[in-house]
């Protein structure tokens, strides 16, 4: 919303004081201002009332006149003008030679032969309007020779606050309620808005109105005739203009005037097509022509102004094109009215259209405003065309009043939230000077919250210190920390997990931390393979691409390693991030989960090096974070990205945590022909739950070690693992698979027993009793001994 | 005799002389010093001497013997000495001139951002909470003092899911359980609440080079019995200098959010030019940074705090636009990307 100080300073007389200082006061106590302030009038001077005394065609010329000038000087000037309406006794705007318009400053120049001394201006030259049809036309009495600034309000300050920033605020959206906050920054009185008596028509004909809805707070009307004036007053239309509005005919600006002073929006109808004024919704829907000539369908919910049965405007939003004013309309009928915001904002969204009256009606409107407005209106329209009239009483209808408000608190309160203290004095003078009626007695404040902030805005002692706070002023608070004591924090489990995750990943195995969407990316899925598999979804996403929530982070993470082929030989990304698996019949709420999810991918590696790599990596993250092996079970696969042999369950402290597998051939080579793809997902939650072993420490035996290398034709350690089990010797201390080789009998692994004792050092004899009862244990199972 | 002294001496430092490896050297050995050597033959021939002369003779060879193996054991000490010095001559200088190779992970910015300010804010009391991204209806909007039918659910275009649940559109959606968790312990013994809740949020809108519809937030919350609006300052000022690890001016506005009372628009003094004015603060000084206030009383009540004797702030900080800001990342979708281009270049500091 654009603000012309001259307008504000028709209510605070800023004499004095810093226009532009008082501007940026005012962003910091009430609403953000924009960065660009617009000088206007700055980039104009010499520009003065001139009369046209004599016009000749150019003799070579269609478009171009010859005119001379009365610019107030002794003689008269020579102009060469181009306009089409210029005609002998008009007055208009005239830049002399040495005026500036811009970044030009006129001089004399030949135009066709001919030398202008000066130049006709159009009211879009001067930036007064859009209007460059053609030179501006003055008909108020002004002396020639006036310099434009002095007879109009030319030089002004515009600023332009932020909309979003005034949504809470309804008083705001109007000059007046704007003034008024500069009053109580300046501590210059608000001066009252001149409105006329509208009782003085209180013996003339009511207007038949009846509110059939409670959708409509108040209804206010009046009807006026015989208004002749077409055009507005010039600086009524320099102050509609320099706040993003143009002048369309004198009735029209009034209403939009009347609207950008004191926020009210106020509509006219022709009165022929308005005898009987009803407020009310339809049970059946139907379609309605706005004045915008655009046919909108109307449901049961939308509260529409009728003519009796016929509807002549959506409430609030816009007016009927079969009722607006047309030529010959004599008599109107004002509408100032307050209507439900929620319903007009509701209204607005189901219609797409927003409109700067349904912008203002969605913050709450006080109604207490609408009488008010009515008469300033009546005032406006008589001040600039004496002969309108009024021909109806005032007809107004209050069917829904806001509760007054009013409330007390102490000194206590207010020192307990600011921190600071601010004297009695200043709290009551500031909240005088917003409105609220303030008393104070002994420490204790008694105000009444005016009709203006009592909406919706004003409703708690809360409200009340932001009223004191933001006027005294954030920059001059004391800022003390708090006296707040002091306890040790706790990490959550999960956190330090997630954490330690990272840093090893990062640190040791030098993965790359990616993040992504929690959706199904629909499209890279197809382009994969990847089965979309039925999940949570979203009602509203605007690109259909994106509609499922995922239930595992590894396709996601597929797609990303497809896009990442070219970035090395060898890479491996993981994240941790969120899924989710349905939705719970009893809560119905989604089950989501916290997920770790790894891939590693290489064109150097064998697939089974590189899972082998993988389970690993995980066997370290569980040991390192919580002391506790890892074991892997072979597990059916049940999506499309799974191998279905090379598909294992990760088992950490006995129960299931994620799963670790190799990825299905075709969307491996859809990712990369050549490449090793694996991947693991576990789940965090699950995962940081299980209670981390503590750690003893085992005192290395002062004796030598025996290792000892036995080669059994197996293609599976387990067997092996569970015979060196079997004989629970106290003397084995590592078991590790040395080396595993494969030719024509088949694929032999090479393990190494490390044997100590802490007492002694061992024989061979004690060594071999161990070794000769695992390779018998594994001899009864068919496994052999390699020598 | 002295005559063959004289010889098998002349003899051996002839020999001696050229040898210049380890083995011709034992063998020399042998032939002189060994059972069957030279000296160890002109020992076994005195036993054809007379007495006296075996004396004398006997002396000579022991001399000789003496010499020969001192000769020895020098020429050994020069060869490996000389082995040594070819073995490092054949060595040759290695080429660190090669680019280097690094073989690296990295970590999200995001991650790095928020353990920043995670750093910051435990050093001054407040835990680290996690939240779901999918909440409830009542969590993101009821329970903020967002009704139904207000408008500032207008402000931010949420997605819905099938459930009725949503995708979470600010992490204040985390206030209400965080309240919940933490009132026994600040009614029953004292302990104000202290916490930052970082998280993922999500818009429903066209993303482009400054929008995405998924974000990190990172919001704050303080509630004690006197926390004012004063401290709020004195923190945002304190947290955000460190998180800067610089001397910042904080500056607040009167800012709308329905669930603080006031509400502020935080402002900070432009990192780029101090406050000058430039291009990046568009001549303002100022750098818009974050939405806080005082926690509204009606959200206080929902978290079961009695806002009669409790008050409290809370503040919201974009943890994607801090990302952006600190490492110059122009265009917000490259963070979600999962391009490893841009996202393996940023590694702890």
């Amino acid at each position: 919303m654009f603000l012309s100080m001259n307008w504000i300073s028709e209510f605070v007389d800023f004499t004095g004081l810093d226009k532009l200082a008082l501007i940026h006061r005012f962003s910091l106590s009430t609403a953000e201002v924009e960065n660009e302030i617009f000088m206007k009038g700055s980039d104009i001077s010499g520009i003065v009332v001139a009369e046209i005394k004599t016009v000749e065609e150019h003799p070579e010329s269609k478009k171009l006149h010859l005119l001379k000038v009365d610019a107030g000087g002794e003689e008269l000037v020579d102009v060469v003008c181009g306009a089409p309406n210029v005609r002998v006794g008009m007055k208009t705007a005239f830049a002399k030679v040495g005026a500036r318009i811009g970044e030009i400053t006129i001089a004399p120049r030949k135009l066709a032969g001919y030398t202008s001394y000066g130049m006709c201006c159009s009211e879009a030259e001067i930036g007064i309007s859009d209007d460059n049809s053609g030179i501006m036309e003055i008909t108020d009495d002004i002396p020639n020779g006036t310099d434009l600034k002095e007879a109009y309000q030319i030089d002004d300050i515009v600023f332009e606050v932020d909309n979003k920033s005034l949504t809470n605020r309804p008083d705001l959206w109007g000059h007046y309620g704007i003034a008024r906050e500069f009053s109580a920054l300046t501590g210059r009185p608000l001066k009252p808005i001149q409105t006329v008596d509208l009782s003085q028509f209180d013996s003339l004909p009511q207007i038949d109105m009846k509110i059939l809805d409670p959708l409509c707070q108040r209804y206010s009307c009046l009807q006026v005739d015989n208004i002749t004036r077409n055009v507005s007053p010039v600086n009524m239309r320099v102050r509609l203009y320099y706040c993003g509005m143009r002048a369309i005919n004198f009735l029209a600006d009034l209403t939009n005037y009347l609207m950008l002073e004191m926020g009210q929006p106020m509509h006219a109808f022709d009165s022929r097509k308005v005898s009987s004024i009803r407020i009310r919704r339809f049970e059946n829907p139907f379609t309605f022509k706005t004045l915008d000539g655009v046919e909108r369908n109307i449901d049961e919910n939308t509260l529409m102004i009728c003519n009796g049965e016929n509807p002549v405007a959506i409430a609030g939003i816009m007016g009927g094109l079969d009722s607006e004013i047309v030529d010959d309309t004599t008599a109107l009928t004002l509408e100032s009215a307050t209507f439900d915001a929620v319903s007009i904002r509701k209204s607005t969204v189901r219609l797409s259209h927003r409109t700067d009256a349904s912008m203002r009606y969605e913050k709450c409107l006080d109604p207490e405003m609408t009488v008010t407005a009515v008469g300033r209106f009546v005032k406006l329209m008589l001040d600039a065309d004496p002969d309108s009239k009024v021909i109806s009483s005032l007809t107004d209808e209050y069917a829904f009043h806001y509760p007054e408000r009013s409330f007390d608190f102490t000194k206590a309160f207010v020192d307990r939230y600011t921190g600071i203290k601010i004297g009695n004095n200043t709290i009551v003078e500031t909240l005088e000077s917003l409105g609220f009626e303030t008393t104070e007695e002994n420490d204790v404040f008694s105000v009444k919250i005016p009709s203006w902030r009592a909406t919706k805005d004003v409703t708690m002692k809360a409200d009340i210190i932001e009223e004191i706070t933001r006027i005294y002023g954030y920059d001059n608070f004391d800022v003390n920390t708090a006296e707040s004591p002091l306890y040790p924090i706790r990490t959550a489990e999960e956190k330090t997990v997630e954490d330690r995750i990272k840093d090893l990943l990062v640190q040791k195995y030098n993965l790359h931390e990616l993040h992504s969407y929690v959706w199904v990316y629909n499209d890279e899925y197809k382009a994969l393979g990847i089965e979309i598999e039925g999940n949570v979804r979203l009602i509203n996403a605007t690109n259909p691409n994106i509609e499922i929530i995922r239930r595992s982070i590894v396709p996601t993470q597929l797609c990303q390693v497809k896009y990442n082929t070219d970035f090395s030989k060898e890479f491996g990304v993981f994240e941790i991030g969120r899924t989710a698996d349905g939705v719970d019949p009893e809560t119905n709420l989604c089950r989501e989960h916290k997920k770790l999810c790894v891939t590693l991918f290489s064109k150097v590696k064998t697939t089974e090096q590189v899972y082998t790599e993988l389970c690993n990596m995980l066997a370290v993250i569980a040991d390192d974070i919580k002391h506790e092996k890892l074991s892997f079970a072979k597990i059916e696969a049940s999506h499309s990205y799974q191998h279905p042999k090379n598909l294992n369950a990760i088992i950490c402290d006995g129960k299931a945590i994620g799963e670790v597998g190799v990825v299905y051939p075709t969307i491996a080579k859809k990712i990369d022909k050549k490449a090793s793809i694996v991947y693991a997902e576990i789940d965090v939650a699950e995962f940081a739950e299980i209670v981390s072993k503590s750690m003893v420490y085992d005192e290395p035996s002062k004796y030598p070690e025996i290792e000892v290398d036995l080669t059994f034709m197996s293609d599976r350690f387990a067997p092996i693992g569970s015979a060196i089990d079997a004989v629970n010797s106290p003397l084995v201390k590592k078991v590790s698979v040395a080396d595993t080789y494969i030719d024509d009998s088949g694929k032999s692994i090479t393990v190494k027993i490390v044997f100590s004792d802490k007492t002694k050092t061992l024989t061979r004899e004690e060594v071999t009793a161990v070794t000769d009862n695992v390779i018998k244990n594994l001899e009864s199972q068919g496994i052999a001994l390699k020598v | 005799m002295s005559e063959e002294i004289k010889e098998l001496r002349e003899k051996f430092s002839e020999t001696v002389q050229n040898v210049s490896d380890t083995q011709t050297l034992e063998e020399i050995r042998i032939e002189y010093l060994g059972k069957k050597g030279s000296v160890t033959g002109l020992l076994k021939s005195m036993k054809n001497l007379s007495n006296e002369e075996r004396k004398s003779f006997g002396q000579q060879v022991n001399v000789l013997k003496n010499e020969i193996t001192e000769a020895i054991a020098k020429k050994a000490e020069q060869i490996k000495q000389k082995e040594l010095e070819r073995e490092i001559s054949s060595v040759p200088e290695f080429d660190v001139s090669a680019p280097p190779v690094l073989d690296r992970g990295s970590y999200h910015p995001i991650t790095l951002v928020q353990r920043e300010c995670e750093r910051v804010f435990r050093s001054m009391g407040f835990t680290v909470e996690d939240y779901s991204e999918i909440v409830t209806d009542y969590e993101c909007f009821e329970s903020l003092n967002i009704p139904k039918h207000h408008p500032a659910r207008d402000m931010q275009d949420t997605y819905y899911l099938t459930n009725g649940q949503l995708l979470k559109s600010q992490t204040s959606a985390a206030q209400n359980a965080i309240y919940k968790k933490y009132r026994k312990a600040l009614v029953e013994e004292g302990r104000p609440i202290k916490a930052i809740f970082p998280g993922r949020c999500f818009r429903n809108e066209a993303t482009d080079a400054c929008h995405e519809n998924t974000f990190f937030q990172m919001e704050g919350v303080m509630v004690d019995k006197n926390i004012s609006i004063s401290n709020l300052i004195f923190f945002m000022k304190t947290m955000l200098s460190e998180v800067f690890r610089k001397d910042i001016k904080v500056r607040l506005r009167p800012g709308f959010f329905p669930f603080v009372e006031p509400g502020f628009e935080l402002d900070i003094s432009c990192l780029i030019c101090g406050g000058e004015g430039c291009p990046s603060c568009k001549h303002s000084g100022w750098l818009e940074l974050c939405p806080c206030g005082m926690i509204h009383p009606e959200v206080l009540k929902a978290g079961g705090i009695d806002p009669e004797e409790y008050t409290g702030f809370a503040f919201g900080l974009g943890m994607t636009r801090l990302a952006m800001m600190k490492y110059g990342v122009k265009d917000i979708r490259d963070l979600n990307s999962g391009n490893l281009k841009s996202l393996s270049q940023f590694t702890a500091e």
